[in-house]
């Protein structure tokens, strides 16, 4: 179970999210919709530690994870696996390193570190990748370069590699939002597969209601910060959205689109260049 | 390890481990031929420039001796005494008001030649950058031009320098910007060649010509990047102008050598200190705006 108490994070005078309280239950897959601003990234990110909450408690199995520091920290990382919007895979190297990524944390010590360094995983931890990436049919592009792969592909690595931390919960942030329709597909059948299969909690934010009411068991509306629907696909009808959002769906969708447009974000890739300072 | 295994290994397993093995292999098989060849290289390198163990263990306490006859003789009891008095802070930097105006003019050297060298080495970036170059004959000019700028040592132009122009600042000047441009030139392009193509693409798109491109589809993406090149630039610069003096080319240098020349031990510390004093004030002030240019870069993306 993880609950969310009181959840509050400002930037500056921007209240980003607003005193959220959510109880998930293990093994559910819930969505998380709203427009642009509305808090839903940073609300993710508050889970992961990413971004440090202004006010509240994050509790999950009824342990408090809002102040873990160091070693505890990452563990509780490592618990839940994080998904991005443009993958965060290593583009240079190849896909079965990406993948072992996930294994990094699971390596104790300090000899676990040096090896680690040297890419030196061992033989059951590559079978444990490549079964991972068998699953999403990726076994054949294991020793290729991540950035050859196309962005369904790419996406579906990051899951490989969220699935080597063997975490307990899954947080998407805008999965698909970089896709085509048909990738965007696969992915969500492949965050769909582990929520049923595996019995991870999934945590998404979506931008398109009918995704988020075909894939979730739950839907989670945000509008400036705060929680202003929590219930099932089902309640959450046309009429309620246009209540919520005072749009109706398409225009919601549309607005949404906004959000995720990649233009209008900052650029994610590091650029190369400049060794010095 | 507490990797657990869910059942028994796939046939996709088996065939990703021993591709992998494969892979493996031909890496590592790779790695050590190269790893062979440099060893090979670093031995004939340490023959030929006679770099023996031997060597290294009879100069190294010479290097400490120097040190200690350079070390002035100071004491505490007249500390802060005026010049005249043996054992003060004041006789060993006597001359002080010569060497710091001296490294004034080190400085200033190494501003000019930083601003003009980086001047011509933004000219010539462009043209030099495999991505941007107009044609394959212009790009080949301008990267041997550039090598040639950077290759030749400074203290060898400053030599000519001095040769033509006379013994001053203005040779070790000409120097400096030779070899800045050659320098700064290359790793321009090198930020130029890494510069994302797309906004280039948009430039050309509209129907904008070479200098359009330049100027609206890289420039912009690269001017943070120039600008701390071209700062780091000016640290080196100032420890490279501190020498020029060697060869009569300007600067504290000159004064360096003479005192080394005269074994006038203590005015060699005095003056090494204030050499390091002054470099370190330099980068420090230089790192800081670097830093600043670096995180303004990030905040507008």
């Amino acid at each position: 179970m993880l609950e969310l108490q009181g959840l509050t994070r400002r930037f500056g005078a921007v209240t980003a999210v607003n005193d959220v309280n959510l109880s998930i239950p293990d093994g559910q897959m819930v969505g998380v919709i709203g427009r642009s601003g509305a808090g839903k990234s940073t609300l993710l990110r508050m889970i992961n530690r990413l971004t440090e909450p202004s006010e509240g408690r994050i509790q999950y199995g009824g342990r408090d994870v809002t102040g873990l520091r160091g070693g505890e920290l990452r563990r509780w990382r490592t618990d839940c696996a994080m998904i991005f919007q443009q993958f965060n895979l290593v583009q240079r190297l190849d896909v079965l390193t990406n993948v072992l990524v996930g294994r990094l944390n699971h390596r104790p010590g300090l000899m676990g570190t040096v090896t680690s360094l040297f890419k030196m995983f061992t033989a059951a931890e590559r079978a444990m990748a490549i079964q991972a990436l068998d699953r999403f049919d990726l076994a054949e592009v294991a020793l290729q370069r991540a950035d050859t792969l196309s962005g369904g592909q790419q996406q579906r690595v990051a899951i490989c590699r969220a699935l080597l931390q063997q975490p307990r919960l899954i947080l998407a942030d805008e999965p698909i939002a970089s896709l085509d329709p048909r990738n965007a597909k696969t992915v969500m059948d492949a965050l769909r597969q582990v929520n049923r299969e595996d019995g991870l909690t999934v945590l998404t934010n979506l931008h398109h209601l009918n995704t988020a009411r075909q894939y979730c068991d739950r839907i989670v509306a945000m509008q400036a910060g705060r929680v202003m629907f929590d219930g099932t696909p089902a309640e959450l009808t046309s009429a309620r959205v246009q209540e919520i959002y005072g749009v109706t769906e398409d225009e919601f969708e549309e607005q949404a689109q906004e959000a995720v447009n990649p233009a209008a974000r900052p650029p994610l890739r590091t650029k190369p260049g400049l060794a010095v300072a | 390890m507490d990797t657990a295994l869910p059942g028994p290994a796939s046939a996709a397993v088996l065939r990703g481990e021993s591709d992998f093995q494969a892979a493996r292999r031909h890496r590592r098989r790779a790695s050590l031929l190269w790893l062979v060849i440099l060893a090979l290289c670093l031995l004939l390198a340490a023959r030929l420039s006679e770099m023996t163990p031997q060597a290294l263990a009879d100069g190294v306490p010479r290097i400490g001796e120097y040190f200690w006859r350079i070390l002035p003789t100071l004491r505490w009891e007249v500390l802060f005494a005026n010049w005249e008095t043996d054992g003060s802070l004041a006789a060993w930097f006597y001359r002080l008001d010569k060497w710091a105006w001296l490294i004034f003019e080190t400085s200033q050297m190494a501003l000019l030649g930083t601003f003009f060298g980086t001047l011509i080495a933004f000219c010539l970036c462009f043209a030099a950058a495999r991505n941007l170059a107009p044609t394959p004959w212009v790009f080949h000019l301008a990267r041997r031009f550039l090598e040639f700028c950077r290759t030749v040592p400074e203290i060898v132009f400053a030599l000519i320098f001095v040769w033509a122009f006379g013994i001053g600042p203005l040779a070790g000047i000409l120097a400096i910007i030779i070899h800045t441009a050659g320098a700064n030139g290359k790793l321009f392009a090198e930020v130029v060649e890494n510069a994302e193509t797309s906004a280039m693409e948009g430039v050309r798109a509209a129907g904008g010509n070479w200098f359009h491109r330049v100027r609206f589809g890289v420039l912009p993406q690269v001017a943070p990047n120039f600008l701390s090149y071209a700062l780091l630039r000016f640290e080196i610069n100032v420890r490279g102008a501190s020498v020029l003096g060697f060869v009569g080319a300007g600067g504290i240098g000159e004064e360096l050598y003479h005192v080394i020349s005269f074994n006038y031990y203590e005015e060699i510390s005095a003056i090494v200190v204030l050499i390091i004093l002054s470099v370190a004030m330099i980068d420090l002030v230089s790192e800081r705006l670097r830093h600043g240019l670096m995180a303004g870069g990030a905040a507008r993306g």
